[in-house]
């Protein structure tokens, strides 16, 4: 016995996802650039949603397209002297593109190879209570070294980006 | 139409690729912490997925898929701060005005 995935929810998913990337890459305006980023990010949570994931679509959305997406909004417009400054010259680096399509196709190949030894979606669905439950007794010391990690990431960009000299 | 493993690597094999693409060829520091962030989702889509056909009762890819949320979040804070404090030194937020290590 196995699940599926809505085969049409995916395809307009990962349309959304690879089309708001190639937005963000495409666009002059690095103001509308963060905007194809949260839209992204509203696709992926979609696809865990569809991967029936559902505590981390949530969070997705939290994270990244609530709190990620502002404060790139914040930085790109306390760095901006002038409206006329958000629009960038388009940018085109051969070796990036080389160093991409390289990168693409040795992961085509490793997924045409191997991709399918995964095989069929289970039947046991994730379940968010488990999900709770287990990060809170197997996963429990990751869980409070993350928050450590989180607090002095906090702290060290308030040391950084405070205005003055008294460093 | 079946929607198997291969479909999830290889969508987030191409959001990947398409995030290095960035980092490597946008000059704005901001642009160039973007593309890391849509690498970053690209990894934690492959982890999810992978949990989901693999161990969908132990999560153990979601898990680490949490983490990995947790560490770019504090990249994305940090680069940012670092960003603005550059734009401080140097008006400016051009990875090529950041030269003063060049020898």
């Amino acid at each position: 016995m196995s699940e599926s995935v809505n085969g049409v929810a995916f395809v307009i998913l990962a349309f959304a996802s690879i089309g708001g990337a190639v937005g963000m890459l495409t666009t002059r305006n690095i103001i509308h650039a963060a905007f194809w980023l949260l839209e992204v990010m509203v696709a992926v949570g979609g696809l865990y949603l569809l991967l029936s994931a559902e505590f981390l679509a949530v969070v997705q959305i939290l994270i990244y397209a609530g709190a990620v997406s502002v404060l790139m909004l914040f930085v790109i417009m306390l760095t901006l002297r002038r409206r006329e400054d958000s629009v960038r010259p388009v940018e085109v680096s051969i070796g990036g593109g080389i160093l991409a399509a390289v990168f693409g196709t040795v992961m085509y190949v490793a997924i045409a190879r191997y991709g399918d030894r995964v095989g069929e979606m289970p039947i046991v669905v994730p379940d968010t209570a488990a999900l709770g439950e287990l990060l809170f007794t197997q996963w429990a010391l990751p869980f409070e070294v993350a928050s450590l990690v989180l607090l002095v990431a906090l702290v060290g960009a308030v040391w950084w980006s405070r205005e003055g000299d008294d460093r | 139409m079946t929607i198997g493993p291969s479909a999830f690597l290889g969508l987030a094999a191409v959001l990947f690729a398409l995030g290095l693409y960035g980092a490597v060829a946008r000059r704005s520091a901001v642009m160039v912490l973007m593309s890391l962030e849509l690498m970053a989702v690209a990894v934690n889509l492959n982890m999810v997925a992978l949990s989901r056909f693999v161990t969908p009762t132990e999560m153990t890819g979601q898990f680490f898929a949490m983490f990995t949320m947790v560490v770019s979040a504090a990249e994305i804070g940090l680069g940012l701060a670092l960003v603005l404090a550059i734009y401080r030194q140097t008006r400016s937020i051009e990875l090529s005005s950041i030269d003063s290590l060049k020898g």
